[in-house]
């Protein structure tokens, strides 16, 4: 069982303050939404969760199994157990889907240990079949010329091949087609389960009738205004994120 | 847009498997920077004059005719300036009388590896020269400092005619086709280089494949500088009769010295009518070495020469391959890698001069920069007005690893007449941060995720060599990006 705790998080980048004290916990098995209009943080969030060089936490705490990991560098952290499927996924051209994760499988080793080809093949491929991907896919070079519904599915392979404890699944107003939606449902669905925490961050509630959350929290102003169960994305949907500013306002003149 | 790998070529995955199950395979150069005190038997001692250049024709018991071409050289090699007008002012740092001309322990190469002196042995074996010789290679010529330790050819080979010998066996044993052939690719006034190397040439491979040989394994030479202050001068001839076919294989390191080390060999391929030579280089100089080589062959009618040269280290590299198209039909092809890191100038490319109709060349240049590195590509491809039916393709990309990094392009290209087709293109692209982030949000550490990053950029490339080069330029890689993450 593991926890992902995000402690009263203040977050800047440049001189901007984008992220104003936020707080929620994750445990292992559990899918938490964020929702919140556009230019709230939500992505932000994602970024500084993961490291981010850009993104600085001026206070709060970012707390992987009660240890923080916001003195560890990217690489670290991904190595500790989080992974973040990017909104825009970088092109690493030349390099093989299969390559990359293999680069990433061996990275998780412990010095000296070799990596054993013929055992990860059969790894990859296993996963690959249960995510119904061609086995042609990862000869491809990581999202060089991938449609976005590629790209969402290299994202989801990787998720698989490498286990994390937790995942952040930055999809907000990506632009998602009802394949790439499809994709990423279907991933997140076959790979949910008791040793996977996921934090899913969206803009629109669509995505949320393909994953049924656990909780759906709402995000404005850097901070969750709102939390509750999947209803309030229903609720969400109905009568848009006016009211949720309206209340906001009100709550802090 | 790439076009589809060769099905001959192997598979990243067959390559990793290999690698996985043998994670021996090929050499090792990262493993370089080590060396032995030796004392030297034979030493020219330190600068360069007449008796320099009598003293190694001596211990070499040459002939009048050679002892004079070396002699006509020095006077070339000191008629000739520095080409810094065109070239890198840090030429001038070479001082040519701080270096030590001729260093070994006998001229006569061992034949097998248990009569070679055990420090000379140990070096080769740290690089995993004999184990890779057992495995997959006809023949190997060790060369220690001036001269060759080791030399050794496949019975089967030699049988068929093959001579793999050094320069200095050669001149001895071979003088009849060794004269013909030498110094008339490149004649010793070519630059001012390519005339030291003729005055204090010494070791060196020769090979001669005859009419319609097929060479099935590929030769390979290694070259060791372990000396400081130390020039290594060799000269390697190579002449595929017409029909035949060679691979041959040459790396290259030294030990990392305070002091600056010249390296400056010439190379000269000949491949008659219908023959074909590819020559792949994999060099990692130590930091401190001025690489000045010049590597140029003949391709006579329907004949064909590949060069595949990866620098990698040196404090300066300047080398620009090049193939005459002599003869009708006849191919030339240039596969260049370089990678400049911090305080190192890769200054490189590719020289293709048709000289008969229907002839092609194909360059493709791929350079990166880390950090203060510095590339330079030069090309030049001439084809003259009366031809017709000729081809060139030339491709440069660069690669820009922080924005220190410097990268210069200078194509020449000079194409006469409307009979003929050339086409270019160059492109400079940059590992930038989001690339990296992603990487790392993999789990890759920044040096892991910059090392990929380079050799994804190469791996079209680098899928051409035989495997064990291949595996061998990742793992240089690998070890270079390494060390450039602060």
């Amino acid at each position: 069982m593991s926890s992902l705790e995000i402690k009263n998080l203040h977050v800047t980048i440049g001189e901007k303050e984008i992220v104003k004290g936020l707080s929620l916990q994750i445990s292992s098995g559990e899918v938490h939404a964020i929702m919140g209009p556009n230019g709230t943080g939500k992505s932000t969030l994602a970024m500084v969760i993961a490291g981010h060089p850009d993104y600085v936490v001026t206070s709060g705490d970012v707390l992987l199994d009660g240890k923080s990991v916001l003195a560890m560098e990217a690489d670290e952290r991904a190595r500790s157990g989080l992974f973040l499927a990017f909104q825009y996924p970088s092109e690493i051209p030349g390099v093989s889907i299969a390559n990359f994760m293999r680069a990433a499988v061996q990275a998780r080793m412990a010095e000296g240990e070799e990596l054993d080809a013929t055992s990860y093949y059969k790894r990859l491929y296993a996963k690959m079949d249960m995510l119904k991907i061609d086995r042609k896919f990862t000869a491809r070079s990581v999202n060089e010329g991938f449609s976005g519904g590629e790209k969402k599915r290299c994202e989801i392979l990787q998720m698989a091949m490498l286990e994390p404890k937790f995942a952040l699944m930055d999809e907000t107003d990506s632009g998602l087609d009802i394949d790439a939606l499809r994709i990423v449902a279907e991933g997140v669905n076959a790979l949910r389960g008791p040793g996977l925490g996921v934090l899913l961050i969206t803009h629109y509630q669509r995505l949320l009738n393909y994953i049924i959350p656990d909780f759906v929290h709402v995000m404005y102003a850097g901070r969750i205004v709102k939390s509750g169960d999947k209803s309030l994305a229903l609720e969400l949907e109905a009568k848009g994120y006016d009211w949720v500013k309206k209340e906001f306002a009100l709550a802090n003149p | 847009m790439k076009s589809a790998p060769d099905t001959d070529t192997l598979s990243d995955r067959e390559i990793e498997e290999a690698n996985a199950a043998n994670p021996v395979a090929g050499i090792d150069q990262t493993r370089g920077d080590f060396k032995y005190e030796m004392s030297y038997e034979f030493d020219a001692g330190t600068g360069l004059n007449e008796k320099t250049v009598d003293y190694i024709s001596g211990v070499k018991k040459e002939a009048s005719w050679i002892r004079d071409f070396r002699h006509n050289a020095l006077k070339i090699f000191r008629s000739k300036p520095m080409p810094t007008h065109w070239a890198t002012k840090d030429l001038e740092n070479i001082n040519f009388d701080k270096i030590r001309y001729y260093l070994s322990q006998g001229q006569k190469p061992k034949r097998t590896w248990d009569e070679v002196p055990d420090d000379i042995k140990h070096t080769f074996e740290r690089l995993g020269i004999p184990e890779q010789e057992r495995k997959y290679l006809a023949g190997v010529e060790a060369q220690f400092d001036s001269e060759a330790a080791y030399s050794n050819i496949k019975d089967v080979v030699s049988k068929q005619g093959v001579i793999f010998a050094n320069s200095t066996e050669a001149l001895r044993e071979h003088p009849e086709i060794f004269r013909k052939f030498f110094g008339k690719v490149i004649p010793t006034g070519d630059n001012k280089f390519s005339a030291l190397n003729s005055a204090v040439f010494s070791g060196g491979s020769f090979i001669y494949v005859p009419k319609g040989v097929k060479v099935a394994q590929p030769l390979q030479a290694y070259f060791r500088i372990n000396a400081e202050n130390f020039g290594q001068f060799e000269r390697t001839l190579i002449i595929a009769d017409e029909g035949a076919e060679v691979v041959y294989m040459e790396g290259c390191t030294a030990p990392k010295f305070s002091t600056s080390t010249l390296h400056s060999a010439v190379v000269e391929l000949v491949a008659l009518k219908g023959a074909k030579i590819q020559y792949i280089t994999v060099q990692n100089w130590a930091n401190n070495v001025f690489n000045l080589v010049t590597k140029r062959g003949v391709a006579h009618e329907e004949a064909e020469i590949k060069w595949i040269d990866c620098n990698i280290g040196s404090r300066l590299t300047m080398k620009y391959p090049g193939v005459v198209l002599k003869g009708r039909k006849s191919r030339g092809e240039v596969i260049s890698i370089a990678l400049a890191n911090d305080g190192q100038h890769q200054d490189t490319g590719a020289k293709m001069i048709h000289a008969a109709d229907e002839t092609t060349s194909n360059i493709v240049a791929k350079s990166i920069s880390v950090g203060q590195g510095r590339s330079t590509y030069r090309g030049q491809v001439h084809i003259p007005k009366h031809l017709k039916g000729c081809k060139n393709n030339t491709e440069c990309d660069a690669l820009l690893i922080n924005t220190n990094s410097r990268t210069d392009t200078y194509p020449a290209i000079t194409v006469r007449g409307d009979r003929n087709y050339v086409q270019h293109e160059a492109s400079v692209s940059k590992v930038n941060e989001e690339m990296i982030f992603y990487m790392q949000q993999r789990g890759l550490t920044e040096g892991q995720a910059m090392s990929l990053a380079v050799n994804g950029f190469i791996n079209d490339l680098a899928r051409q060599f035989p495997m064990e080069y291949s595996v061998e330029l990742k793992r240089l890689i690998d070890l270079e990006m390494e060390g450039s993450v602060g």
